[in-house]
């Protein structure tokens, strides 16, 4: 296992943390922790080393084993490294009735990446996830913090290649349309954004 | 059909400003110190008569889930807390989503005066750690409403001090249940809570707490503003008001879309989502509420309506109201069976009975896709949703088990020819087909 032997928050970390902190009541400091976890989380390269967990124990006075507690229960905390860009394909059954996996087949062709697995030159980490809740835009997978939506095997390609050169294409619909609208046309709210 | 005027989400795809400024233009923010003044009761009883019934699923009457809050001459110097429940993971459920992104002022606004009706000065808003982008505009919208001093030590000049915090979540379905849903907030793993206590009146940090769903909190100013008899001209009785609705799968044009409650449900799937992938002919089933609820077969949405009780009749239910539409080609079987899946992985394993049963359900289902089971499985496996139903402290397991009853109720043939194909290919004598469950 990985590991990275000591960590503390940046001065702009630590500053953030504060804030976080003051948004909960005295003496509750411990709601901070799936926040603080995020900010270690962002800090240390999408990961979270277990020293990073005892220092966010540290700063919120909590039992270390609470955080790790916390850390394992949630689906967003990586408790091992992961590559660059972090892909995760939804696998549940709206994104599947549209064709996930055919997604997960483009995935692993562009990245090597088979499920659970990290590209040699750390560019990708691929998993499949459970609902991420854009299910009129299915089917769609989250690269890092974005959502890439109304996806065919074409486009994913293309948004994945885009990221093996280094670039970040744009996030939210790869088939042009405005949010959760209907493709053909409005059939409601006809008159907005005419002004 | 709705007229856009009466839509209350004017800015649901995202076409206009989703800022204060546009917020503003759409009426959001309109003199909102003069729906405090009506006073706490007068808002409790007017969204009462709305007849609003929460959005997240459930669909208990919200007006009296506000009336649970301790009254003024009740207090005991603890603070009351309002908690928005915006950790949308049913699947099919993509409502909020746009509320939070597109229109977040509805929501702030709708936490003030939710709040103040409940007698609340905080509210924390719980959104799901996925939502990134939704969340940062959330924030900004927070942000805009406390410099303009719509929220904050004198929220709308109504001397009403009154916090609005984001606090975002790091992805469990669980923490959806209101009661996991406080112990996150709370910096623990999200696990329910024992009921009674029930959060009103021991909630969050253990002071009397109301958790409601970002749609129905986002629609409340609306109604005030509108009135209760506006709102309730829309739906059936006891079924009233507008909703959005998600249509996803295998429709033309997958959207959301605010319609009134009661809507038929092919003509929802007509109108808006440009109809059924291939023709109405070529649908096989409809999810109609989110994972949660059982599907129905064809021959039952024909001229099924969409609302809480037209839906209970058919042993479903509306749940988020997020209609996921499967036509001929779908594998029935390997559609619930990812859904069991999903169960099995969010299962938060604090009850036994769905721990080991989500696993022990998605393994059988696992075996009906490919039919390697035996007919009387099929039985064993209705028994065991069965045993598991009611059995836990929260609705996870119900809502785990009540999709795959769904299968069962409605596609039996479907699980049984599989069982006898496989038997017949290998050679082995066919068993007979067995009678209905139930």
């Amino acid at each position: 296992m990985s590991d990275i032997d000591s960590f503390k928050f940046s001065d702009a970390g630590r500053t953030r943390c504060d804030e976080i902190i003051a948004r909960y009541p005295d003496g509750r400091q411990q709601s901070a922790v799936i926040p603080l976890l995020d900010l270690a989380q962002r800090e240390c390269g999408g990961w979270l080393p277990t020293a990073a967990l005892e220092h966010v124990a540290e700063c919120l006075g909590m039992a270390k084993i609470r955080v790790l507690e916390v850390a394992s229960f949630y689906s967003m905390f990586n408790l091992e490294p992961v590559g660059k860009n972090f892909i995760q394909l939804c696998r549940t059954t709206p994104c599947w009735l549209r064709g996930s996996d055919d997604l997960r087949d483009v995935a692993k062709e562009v990245t090597g990446c088979a499920l659970g697995q990290t590209s040699d030159d750390g560019v990708f980490t691929v998993v499949e996830v459970e609902c991420l809740g854009a299910c009129c835009n299915a089917p769609m997978v989250q690269i890092n913090d974005e959502y890439y939506e109304d996806l065919t095997a074409e486009n994913f390609r293309k948004v994945l290649e885009a990221f093996k050169r280094g670039e970040t294409p744009e996030s939210g619909s790869q088939a042009g349309r405005s949010g959760s609208a209907p493709t053909d046309g409005l059939t409601s709210l006809t008159g907005m954004g005419a002004d | 059909m709705l007229a856009d005027q009466d839509r209350i989400f004017q800015n649901l795809y995202g076409q206009d400003d989703w800022r204060l400024d546009g917020a503003r233009r759409r009426g959001i923010w309109d003199n909102t110190k003069a729906l405090l003044e009506r006073g706490r009761d007068k808002l409790v009883e007017e969204i009462k008569e709305s007849g609003l019934r929460g959005r997240g699923g459930a669909g208990f009457p919200t007006g009296v889930k506000w009336s649970f809050m301790p009254p003024e001459d009740r207090r005991d110097g603890r603070p009351h807390y309002l908690v928005v429940n915006a950790d949308e993971s049913e699947p099919g459920t993509c409502k909020d989503r746009e509320i939070l992104r597109y229109d977040p002022h509805t929501l702030v606004e709708g936490c003030l005066v939710a709040g103040f009706a409940m007698g609340a000065n905080a509210a924390y808003i719980y959104i799901r750690g996925e939502f990134f982008s939704e969340a940062s505009n959330l924030s900004l919208a927070i942000e805009e409403a406390y410099e303009a001093g719509l929220i904050g030590k004198d929220a709308c000049g109504s001397g009403w001090p009154f916090d609005v915090y984001l606090h975002r979540g790091a992805g469990a379905y669980i923490c959806g249940e209101e009661t996991a849903l406080l112990e996150s907030l709370e910096g623990k793993k999200g696990q329910p809570r024992l009921k009674p206590p029930f959060p009103a009146a021991c909630g969050l940090y253990g002071c009397p707490t109301t958790v409601n769903n970002v749609e129905t909190i986002a629609v409340a100013p609306t109604i005030l503003r509108r009135g209760a008899s506006w709102f309730s001209s829309f739906g059936r009785e006891n079924n009233t008001g507008t909703k959005i609705f998600s249509i996803s799968g295998h429709v033309n044009n997958p959207c959301n879309v605010e319609e009134e409650m009661s809507i038929p449900l092919k003509e929802l799937i007509d109108k808006h989502a440009g109809g059924v992938r291939g023709g109405w002919d070529n649908l096989q089933a409809v999810i109609p509420g989110g994972s949660s609820t059982p599907c129905l077969s064809k021959n039952i949405c024909d001229d099924i309506l969409m609302d809480f009780d037209s839906l209970r009749e058919q042993s479903t239910g509306l749940g988020t109201a997020a209609v996921i539409v499967m036509d001929k080609s779908t594998d029935i079987v390997e559609a619930i069976a990812r859904l069991s899946h999903f169960y099995r992985h969010e299962s938060c394993g604090q009850c036994t009975p769905c721990r080991e049963g989500m696993g022990w359900v998605y393994r059988v289902m696992q075996r009906l896709v490919t039919g390697d089971a035996e007919i009387d499985e099929i039985d064993m496996l209705w028994e065991l949703t069965k045993q598991i139903e009611g059995h836990t402290i929260c609705a996870l397991a119900d809502g785990g088990v009540w999709p795959v009853q769904g299968l069962i109720r409605h596609f039996r043939p479907e699980l049984e020819r599989r069982i006898i194909a496989r038997k017949t290919a290998a050679g082995e004598p066919a068993p007979a087909a067995a009678a209905a469950a139930e």
